[in-house]
């Protein structure tokens, strides 16, 4: 199945969603791919885990990714709803550390939609926050069967959804055609 | 030459230009020099009076002279310093007429024809020179005639104005023949043929001079006296990119501030326009009534010079200011430009990108233009070094990414895990986990740089291992069989 024919993927646009899980990385660059590739990451100044752009180039050009660091996670909101409003990249990803208030997380929604961009949170598992559109829940999957090439079987829980319903995938990406698969669950 | 008006050129020369520049800044009392450090022996380079009435010289090795002279204060010379502070005088000459050029490293011309008479006559205009450039605390020795020549002859050798005739000879004739401009071998040479003097080297015959000089030391002559023409460059002033606004009533609302930027703008881009050049850098200074001044710095991501593009910009830096009791002038100056050639409009040219570079620009207000980055390729197999952090707004977007091999999503420092052998071990624990080796693909082997000096490779050659564990996740694990261990460096998308 293509992922232009996925119903739940990609995210309702103009709104800010939140990832969780070891596999929120590749949830957020799938999504740049299907957003037109561009795409800004904030992360706070003191993170040593390095994006490895040799990695990013399975999923999008990694010269369309825009780093931004800043000093605390105060900044980094802040940056992230300002490039939101602008509306001059398709997708903001920021990675978070601490539990995010109300204020914040609407803010960050307002913005999107004045924008029209699409933000994503990148989140401790169990630290979302109310304002949320959407939240996942990534984590790889071990599959017996595939061969070495394939990327990894990966597991989507959708956690929480304000105007929908929950439901799991299970996914892989495919790194020629840079398309989401849907596959059947392992073992059934 | 010139029909009816005799032309008139003022020389100054500026004797101890560096050694005034340094006591300037710093005044000492007593002999001071300056020491440059020549073919490794450190040499004077210029003196004040008090060292030169010691019999101190220019040139003498700097040992010589403290042995002469103990109390002798020194500070090493900057010559490009001292250039820089030419340019500033030349730039304050212009008061006296707009035609001024640099003579040599110490002294400047004036083409004065016309305009003495501003300053009421040729003397009142030497004294007035002299009297501001004392009060600067500088030496000067000034000469006026009618010819470049000249006035470089009258300023070295025998202050004093020539009369302003054609007949520069009955001025000049008594000066030495270096007076000239000539190379230290020709003046000495026409010493020891006995023209000691200008009229001397007048009145003998030109052929054989010429003959033995060749046709550089009558030029020079006809130079001084007039005969053959030699002009002066003025030096450009290069352009300024600032503008300012004066308000009769002082301001102190958030809109009027923006106004009046957007006024300034306007007429700074339009000099930006006709220059092709676009700023990188702006400043805004904002005086208040009470004489206190702020400033707002701008850092854009990309050469501009669009109005309506800068000004939101500035909306965040002008928000914070505190205008106090109101604010009564504005000054906006481009502190770095860059070249940004007018470029046709067409259809294939990308919106997206300038979208992106004024996010870029807003965003370096906030947390510093250096902290916004991109990736860009560079050549190497250690996978730390395979690519490049710069700075957005200082690099392009480079393409060229080849990854024959698979390599991770996210990379970390190494971690160490328990594990023997060369073979991946089966089981292991990282952070805190208990990981179970499903499949394991490799190893590639990856050596170290030995022409950089990396401590992080010290350890030698690496295997790398993509593992995949029966709980999920692929990790790159490296073993390193020089100096057996097991880490993992990262994580698979």
């Amino acid at each position: 199945m293509h992922s232009s024919d996925l119903q739940f993927f990609p995210p309702p646009n103009a709104r800010t969603h939140e990832v969780c899980g070891p596999g929120a990385f590749a949830f957020s660059f799938a999504l740049a791919a299907r957003l037109g590739g561009k795409i800004l990451w904030v992360r706070e100044a003191w993170t040593t885990a390095q994006l490895d752009p040799n990695g990013v180039a399975d999923f999008i050009d990694p010269a369309a990714v825009t780093l931004c660091n800043a000093k605390n996670q105060t900044e980094v909101l802040a940056v992230a709803e300002e490039a939101l409003r602008s509306g001059a990249v398709p997708l903001v990803v920021m990675t978070l550390s601490q539990p995010i208030g109300l204020t914040e997380g609407r803010r960050l929604q307002l913005a999107a939609r004045d924008g029209k961009s699409t933000g994503v949170a990148v989140i401790p598992d169990g630290m979302g926050s109310n304002a949320a559109e959407t939240r996942w829940r990534c984590t790889p999957l071990y599959d017996a069967n595939a061969t070495f090439q394939d990327s990894t079987l990966q597991k989507w829980e959708l956690i929480k959804n304000k105007s929908g319903t929950l439901g799991v995938w299970h996914v892989r990406w495919h790194t020629t055609s840079r398309r989401l698969i849907m596959v059947p669950p392992a073992g059934k | 030459m010139f029909d009816g008006i005799q032309r008139r050129v003022v020389s100054l020369w500026f004797p101890r230009l560096a050694s005034d520049r340094v006591l300037r800044q710093h005044l000492r009392n007593g002999p001071f020099a300056l020491t440059l450090k020549q073919q490794n022996v450190n040499r004077i380079y210029c003196l004040n009076g008090e060292a030169t009435q010691l019999g101190l010289h220019q040139g003498m090795s700097y040992a010589d002279a403290r042995a002469f002279c103990p109390n002798l204060q020194s500070a090493p010379a900057d010559p490009t310093k001292d250039q820089h502070f030419l340019h500033i005088l030349r730039r304050w000459a212009t008061r006296y007429c707009p035609w001024v050029g640099v003579e040599g490293a110490d002294g400047l011309v004036l083409d004065v024809t016309g305009s003495t008479h501003l300053l009421g006559g040729e003397r009142a205009m030497i004294v007035d020179m002299r009297r501001r450039l004392s009060r600067a605390g500088l030496s000067v020795q000034i000469g006026l005639g009618n010819t470049r020549g000249a006035a470089w002859a009258l300023a070295h050798y025998g202050e004093g104005i020539a009369p302003s005739s054609d007949d520069m000879l009955s001025a000049l004739g008594s000066l030495p023949v270096a007076a000239l401009r000539l190379d230290e071998k020709t003046s000495v040479a026409l010493q020891r043929l006995g023209l000691r003097k200008i009229c001397d080297l007048a009145a003998a015959p030109r052929a054989p001079l010429t003959r033995r000089f060749g046709p550089s030391l009558l030029l020079r002559l006809d130079q001084a006296l007039g005969t053959q023409p030699e002009e002066i460059t003025p030096l450009k002033d290069p352009p300024r990119y600032g503008v300012r606004i004066t308000f009769p009533e002082p301001i102190g609302l958030l809109t009027d501030v923006i106004a009046g930027t957007e006024r300034l703008l306007i007429q700074l881009c339009r000099k930006l326009k006709t220059q092709e050049k676009g700023a990188r850098m702006l400043c805004i200074t904002l005086r208040r009534v009470d004489q206190d001044q702020q400033q707002v710095e701008l850092r854009l991501a990309r050469p501009l010079r669009d109005p309506t593009r800068i000004l939101p910009l500035f909306e965040r830096g002008l928000a914070e200011v505190d205008a106090g009791f109101g604010i009564d002038q504005l000054r906006l100056e481009a502190t770095q430009v860059a070249p940004l050639p007018v470029r046709q409009i067409s259809h294939m040219s990308d919106r997206g990108t300038d979208k992106l570079d004024d996010l870029i620009s807003r965003l370096g207000t906030r947390v510093g233009l250096d902290n916004i980055q991109r990736f860009l390729p560079a050549d190497s197999h250690i996978p730390e070094r395979s690519f490049l952090i710069a700075p957005a707004s200082y690099s392009e977007p480079k393409s060229g990414w080849a990854n024959a091999k698979p390599r991770p999503l996210c990379l970390f420092l190494p971690e160490p895990i328990a594990g023997t052998g060369p073979q991946p071990p089966s089981r292991f624990r990282w952070r805190r986990m208990s990981l179970t080796t499903g499949r394991a693909t490799g190893p590639e082997r990856i050596a170290p740089e030995w022409w950089l000096d990396d401590e992080n490779w010290c350890s030698g050659l690496r295997d790398y291992w993509r593992v995949e564990t029966t709980q999920g996740r692929r990790l790159w694990l490296f073993y390193t069989p020089q100096n057996p261990g097991w880490f993992v460096q990262g994580e698979f998308a």
